[in-house]
């Protein structure tokens, strides 16, 4: 395959979501039913202005946000092999594939990006739950280890946010096996002395939940995400009984000791800034909305990432 | 008493036919059915090698689920010696899910840690069924990092219908025991053999199988979620777990296929259920020649060799 190909879009190109509708003027909170002027909620990062319910956000919504000025480079992926299973259920798994890409105009479920964050150098990768419910296959465990190497190369801490439904179930035995490849990359990470943050967003469960969402230094959860290993409905099936309000939510993890902290998504950036730069033993960062970085000083990173990571399909 | 799978039945009528042959002919002298009877027999072993010569996958979870097969203690009490059971996670509790402890395979010492499902009613309830809960995880990595330091190879033994999804083993983080128990197996620096007995139900099955050699035994399972579960979610039907099991790939065959597992381990005519003995032999065997593949490597080779295999692997897909 053809690492060039698949490498970098035009760097700017990530500051205009592909997914922008303008059509769509209004939105309606999932939670409380206000009506949100579109413009006003992704201003607020799809976080509802009314009740602070946080909505989804996609990957690249995310990192325009994330990044300084919203310049980011992409990093690559390896393809993994398509419907390595031939997997058919109601549909085929190649058709559910296409829908989804269809839908979101994305490649697949994870989001690999280098760049500045407060004019600190990190690695961010994100999930993205809109896709086929953020769910991990090869694909999605490509990308983790194509982060992993790409921060263990470029020195730099690696931060993820997770959004998943779980593993893959089209993908079977493999999309389980992306729970030791990912723990794979997640030691690599901590064997370079390499901050690893773990940002879990809704929802964030099963296989992901139990692999490198919980493996992070430091674990940050939105507000009020289901982040659990077994769903809820499966356990009151299982017990029963009926789960007390809140349970497996950000707050209830937070109080059982699996979290250091639930933030706002709209502080979130500004503590990641904190907390790496401490991690890193860098000088305070100067807080805001910075320009984007001198394109020199991303060059580098640039001519790096068409090699192709290890662990990759042919 | 044999308990028969329900794709056995015609197999039940036969083997019951000779035994009430035979049950007649005790209770009535000079009546001789031993022609029938041998005859019935005959019958028998040859429809058993027919049914199970080309088991469907979901016929395989049902046999890989069978209450008679061997469990973790059979297999645990056949192939090693002074067996010493290590118990505990030094934090909440001892699950019984999970058992393990020092033993001696020959005369090497190993630590060996598997699933144990239990065999009648209380025994099953005593061992939550083979589902850990996050003490049983913790309970393998506190003995896969002794096994570590003390320079011992690690043999597990899966069978689990997967972890526990109750209230309490949620609260104590079943997911990050998951993902530690995943990380200690490849972290250390001890040769760690796996062996899929049964089920190997998803994450609770990958907290113990992240393995430097991994077999099956041959009508065992290996899957990330039930064919019952996947039916539902994806069939919206619980009723499709065949065409589930079918699609998920989830039998020694295919996962050997896949590059998921390195030997398949056979069974005796008609499972593992009916000649207990000889499937513990077998496993044995592979156990045995798993590590002995595995001699030499010193620790960072063993780490290296273990994420490597990780890494490749699910690039070649099912063309074979
Ligand atoms: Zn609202």
């Amino acid at each position: 395959m053809n690492w060039i190909n698949n490498f970098v879009r035009p760097r700017i190109n990530s500051i205009f979501s592909r997914r922008e509708t303008p059509e769509n003027l209004w939105h309606k909170c999932s939670a409380c039913g206000t009506m949100l002027f579109h413009r006003e909620l992704s201003d607020n990062l799809n976080v509802c202005t009314n009740c602070n319910h946080h909505m989804g956000l996609t990957p690249r919504a995310r990192f325009a946000n994330l990044f300084d000025g919203g310049v980011f480079t992409e990093v690559a992926v390896p393809d993994p092999k398509a419907d390595p299973l031939q997997f058919r259920d109601q549909k085929k798994y190649p058709d559910r594939m296409r829908a989804a890409q269809k839908g979101t105009g994305e490649k697949e479920a994870m989001l690999v990006a280098t760049g500045e964050m407060g004019r600190t150098p990190i690695v961010a990768a994100a999930q993205d739950f809109s896709f086929m419910g953020g769910s991990m296959g090869m694909y999605v465990g490509n990308a983790i280890i194509a982060a992993a190497q790409e921060a263990v190369k470029l020195h730099r801490p690696l931060i993820l946010f997770s959004a998943a439904g779980g593993a893959r179930m089209q993908e079977g035995i493999l999309s389980l096996m992306q729970m030791p490849r990912t723990t794979v990359a997640v030691e690599m990470v901590k064997e370079a002395g390499l901050p690893y943050i773990v940002v879990l967003t809704h929802p964030t469960t099963g296989g992901v939940t139990a692999s490198y969402a919980m493996l992070g230094d430091v674990h940050i959860a939105e507000p009020n995400a289901l982040i659990c290993f077994a769903g809820p409905r499966v356990i009151e099936q299982t017990i029963r009984e009926k789960l007390p309000e809140g349970f497996q939510r950000a707050e209830y993890l937070l109080d059982h000791g699996m979290l250091d902290r639930v933030t706002h998504r709209m502080q979130m950036r500004d503590e990641l800034i904190t907390i790496t730069r401490m991690l890193i033993n860098l000088p305070p960062a100067i807080k805001g909305d910075l320009p984007p970085p001198a394109p020199e000083a991303e060059a580098p990173a640039e001519a790096n990432s068409t090699e192709p990571p290890a662990g990759s399909a042919a | 008493m044999t308990q028969y799978l329900d794709f056995e039945k015609p197999l039940a009528e036969i083997e019951g036919k000779a035994e009430e042959l035979r049950a007649l002919a005790r209770t009535n002298e000079g009546m001789d059915v031993s022609a029938e009877a041998e005859a019935l027999d005959a019958k028998a072993a040859a429809m058993l090698v027919d049914l199970y010569k080309d088991l469907s996958p979901w016929r395989k979870c049902q046999v890989a689920r069978h209450p008679d097969r061997p469990h973790c203690r059979d297999y645990i009490e056949a192939l090693f010696t002074e067996y010493t059971p290590l118990a505990g996670d030094r934090n909440f509790a001892d699950d019984h899910a999970v058992m393990g402890g020092l033993a001696r395979l020959g005369d090497r010492p190993v630590m060996v840690i598997g699933h144990e499902k239990g065999t009648d009613t209380k025994s099953r309830i005593e061992h939550n069924f083979g589902m850990a809960r996050p003490e049983g995880y913790r309970k393998a990595i506190r003995l896969m990092e002794m096994a570590g330091k003390f320079g011992l190879p690690v043999v597990t033994l899966v069978d689990t219908p997967g972890a526990y999804p109750g209230k309490g083993a949620e609260e104590r983080g079943q997911s990050e025991a998951i993902a530690r128990a995943t990380e200690a197996c490849l972290r250390i620096g001890v040769p760690l053999v796996s062996v899929i007995i049964g089920e190997g139900g998803s994450g609770g099955a990958v907290a113990f199988a992240t393995a430097n050699r991994v077999a099956m035994l041959q009508h065992s399972i290996y899957s990330v979620i039930s064919p019952e579960g996947c039916a539902s979610i994806l069939w919206k039907d619980a009723e499709k777990m065949r065409e589930a099991a079918e699609a998920l790939r989830l039998t020694a065959q295919d996962l050997m296929k896949l590059g998921v597992i390195d030997r398949v381990i056979e069974e005796p005519s008609g499972g593992a259920h009916r000649d207990g003995k000889a499937a513990i032999a077998a496993v044995g065997r592979a156990i045995e020649a798993m590590l002995s593949d595995l001699d030499g490597k010193d620790r960072a080779e063993i780490v290296k060799d273990r994420r490597t295999k990780f890494l490749k692997m699910g690039d070649r897909g099912l063309a074979a």
